[in-house]
């Protein structure tokens, strides 16, 4: 059952210069225990999206479209149940998370407040318990928690930010760069922690990078955005390996085979910038950087079409046999 | 592809890193020893790869090379020169040796325009016709054409703009040798094969030597000639890049290689715990706590476990032979003291 479900959600901001669509239209769904990938480049829309979720986009931004956790919309629920719903059912582990640890804090305190304010039936010695079997599945020991921020290692504390967010059980956990700020191999133990977890509690997870190597090798399926749509959805090693949006096959590329004699001294790179929102190409707004463009990607703006079993791509060329 | 004018003959290094530590004085009296005997060479035109974990020492290794950081012992020669801390000495040898950082946006002062940025260098060291220097080097760095960004500032530019802007910083003075600290980590992934494209091109071009300090083994498979793979202050493999990917020796290297997401066919082996604490460095070979080569008994079977745990290793010299600091590898370790007699 689908835990988290977008449907054609759009995200604008209003700014003195007009209006710049973040978001336009996106449709994705997440199952319990699946973990979902979303890929893309600065300002394609993935943060704004994250956003939507918790209903946490500013003033300034006009969203439509549904947002639905366990099958409420949460753009236009009350705020008393806005409350409850943030945290309780959707949690999120931020980009740079790690440096939003209360210094002064121990972190089995930080760890108790979220519990104590969102389950009135929790007692200090109930939510100590929960601290420390949380601290357990995050595979820290239990002693930590009479620790300060300070004295933890940078995975540690992405460790500890994601029993954070584990505190009030939620069905959806998103976790927006959680591996950016990390080495290689913690990066490695980080992920296979956030499957683990998506696993035991049959919860729906979003893991959000820009390195899709990484997506591949750890999400069910990802979704990749391009100037605030999803450009390509499938399952996660296919769509890595047989991308079938010319952006989506480069960015693939860029992350080269180690061991492979065509990507020796050859880095494959993706020429030009991502468009400004509020400067959107016409037509297929990738056409200006794509290698596979013909006349008719600068005047159609094509949707999602099918592009195999649980695969969909927004391309000229899907469906036509080409690509 | 040595450069016209260039008065140095034959193929030496153009820098070279003999026996260097750097120890850190710390809280409580513990010293760190970020470095703890390190040898490098890199020839004129070649790009040098350094990987490892945090903590492993990479960047202080870049930041002494740097004259950013005094060694505790040990030497840096440039061109065959040691390198010397006097205040213009250590001036002139920055205009030789300059800096890429990973954060583009951090490096660049937001309020000064790409003309400024560029600008800087050739200034304080009095190049002369700055205009001129400036559009060349931001036409090198791939920003065409130049007249387009000189009064740009840093927000109008995007992420791969920003850094070609502080990739053409470090052109502006003529370099031997370019530093680059981590250059693609920060950038999208269309821009990083860009960026990595201009450092081969410069290398083409220039005849420029690069030092990349990263701990992304494709970027090394990417451009690099050779690898130098450190662990805890130390080098523990070293090789051309196709060996030391292709057919890594030292138990780190391959732990390395295998939760690089893309390589399919090696079981993922994720090391328990982070990098150690350079203030508390294990005996024996300092991988060893941490080492799965120990913890899965083929040490043992080789014979060798006690010697993982206690008797230290040597230290590798800079040669351009593929070799691994590791009891179990055939190659035989000489003690350290016989390697300095042989390389002096």
């Amino acid at each position: 059952m689908a835990v988290l479900e977008l449907r054609d959600v759009h995200l604008t901001y209003r700014t003195a210069q007009g209006p710049v669509p973040a978001v336009r239209g996106v449709d994705l769904s997440v199952d319990g225990g699946e973990v979902l990938g979303l890929a893309g480049e600065s300002g394609c829309g993935k943060s704004s999206l994250v956003a939507c979720v918790l209903r946490l986009q500013p003033r300034s931004a006009t969203v439509t479209g549904q947002v639905l956790v366990g099958g409420e919309n949460v753009q236009t629920m009350s705020w008393r149940r806005l409350r409850a719903v943030r945290w309780g059912e959707a949690a999120v582990v931020f980009q740079g998370a790690l440096h939003s640890l209360n210094p002064i804090q121990r972190i089995g305190r930080q760890l108790v407040e979220p519990i104590l304010l969102h389950d009135s039936a929790a007692t200090p010695r109930t939510a100590a318990d929960k601290v420390a079997g949380l601290l357990a599945q995050v595979g820290l020991p239990e002693t930590h928690a009479d620790s300060y921020p300070h004295q933890l290692s940078g995975g540690q504390k992405q460790r500890v930010m994601i029993a954070l967010a584990l505190t009030c059980d939620p069905q959806v956990l998103i976790a927006d760069e959680p591996t950016t700020a990390l080495d290689v191999m913690v990066q490695a133990q980080v992920l296979e922690l956030l499957v683990g977890i998506a696993r035991q509690r049959d919860m729906g997870v979003v893991i959000i990078s820009h390195d899709l190597s990484v997506l591949a090798t750890t999400c069910h399926r990802v979704a990749v955005m391009y100037a605030g749509r999803v450009v390509e959805l499938g399952p996660a090693q296919e769509l890595f390996e047989h991308a079938r949006h010319p952006y989506v096959r480069a960015l693939a590329r860029a992350f080269p085979t180690i061991g492979e004699a065509r990507s020796r001294y050859a880095p494959a790179g993706l020429p030009g910038d991502p468009p400004f929102p509020d400067r959107l190409p016409g037509g297929c707004p990738f056409h200006p950087r794509c290698a596979d463009a013909v006349d008719e990607c600068s005047s159609v703006d094509v949707r999602l079409r099918p592009a195999g079993p649980g695969r969909v791509a927004a391309c000229v060329h899907v469906g036509a046999g080409v690509g | 592809m040595s450069l016209p004018g260039e008065n140095d003959t034959g193929s030496g290094p153009v820098l070279e890193v003999e026996d260097l530590s750097v120890t850190f004085r710390g809280r409580g009296g513990l010293a760190a020893r970020a470095l703890d005997g390190v040898n490098l060479a890199i020839g004129a035109a070649e790009i040098v790869a350094v990987v490892g974990e945090s903590g492993c020492g990479k960047t202080t290794l870049g930041r002494s090379i740097l004259g950013l950081v005094r060694p505790t012992s040990g030497t840096i020669r440039f061109r065959g020169e040691p390198l010397s801390y006097a205040a213009r000495a250590l001036k002139r040898y920055r205009r030789d040796v300059q800096l890429v950082l990973q954060d583009p946006t951090g490096a660049l002062n937001p309020r000064h325009s790409v003309y400024e940025a560029v600008a800087e260098g050739p200034r304080v060291h009095r190049l002369g016709d700055e205009p001129g220097r400036v559009a060349r080097s931001l036409a090198q760095a791939g920003l065409r054409p130049p007249e387009r960004f000189l009064l740009r500032y840093p927000h109008e530019l995007s992420g791969g703009q920003r850094q070609r802007v502080v990739i053409a910083g470090a052109l502006a003075v003529e370099p031997k040798v370019v530093v680059a600290d981590e250059p693609v980590s920060s950038l999208d992934a269309s821009v990083r094969g860009e960026i990595l494209a201009l450092l081969l091109r410069l290398r083409e071009q220039l005849g420029l030597s690069l030092l990349v300090v990263t701990h992304d083994l494709g970027l090394a498979w990417n451009i690099a000639d050779r690898i130098v793979v450190m662990y805890l202050g130390r080098v523990v493999e070293q090789g051309s890049t196709e060996q030391v990917l292709s057919h890594p020796q030292h138990p780190y290297t391959r732990a390395l290689l295998s939760v690089v997401p893309e390589i399919e066919h090696i079981p993922s082996v994720v090391l328990s715990g982070e990098a150690p604490d350079p203030s508390r460095i294990p005996t024996g070979c300092r991988f060893h706590p941490r080492c799965p080569a120990l913890a899965d008994g083929t040490a043992a079977a080789a014979g060798i476990a006690d010697d993982c745990r206690g008797r230290e290793l040597g230290v590798l010299p800079a040669t351009g032979d593929h070799l691994a600091a590791c009891h179990l590898r055939p190659p035989p370790l000489h003690p350290p003291a016989a390697l300095r007699e042989s390389a002096g």
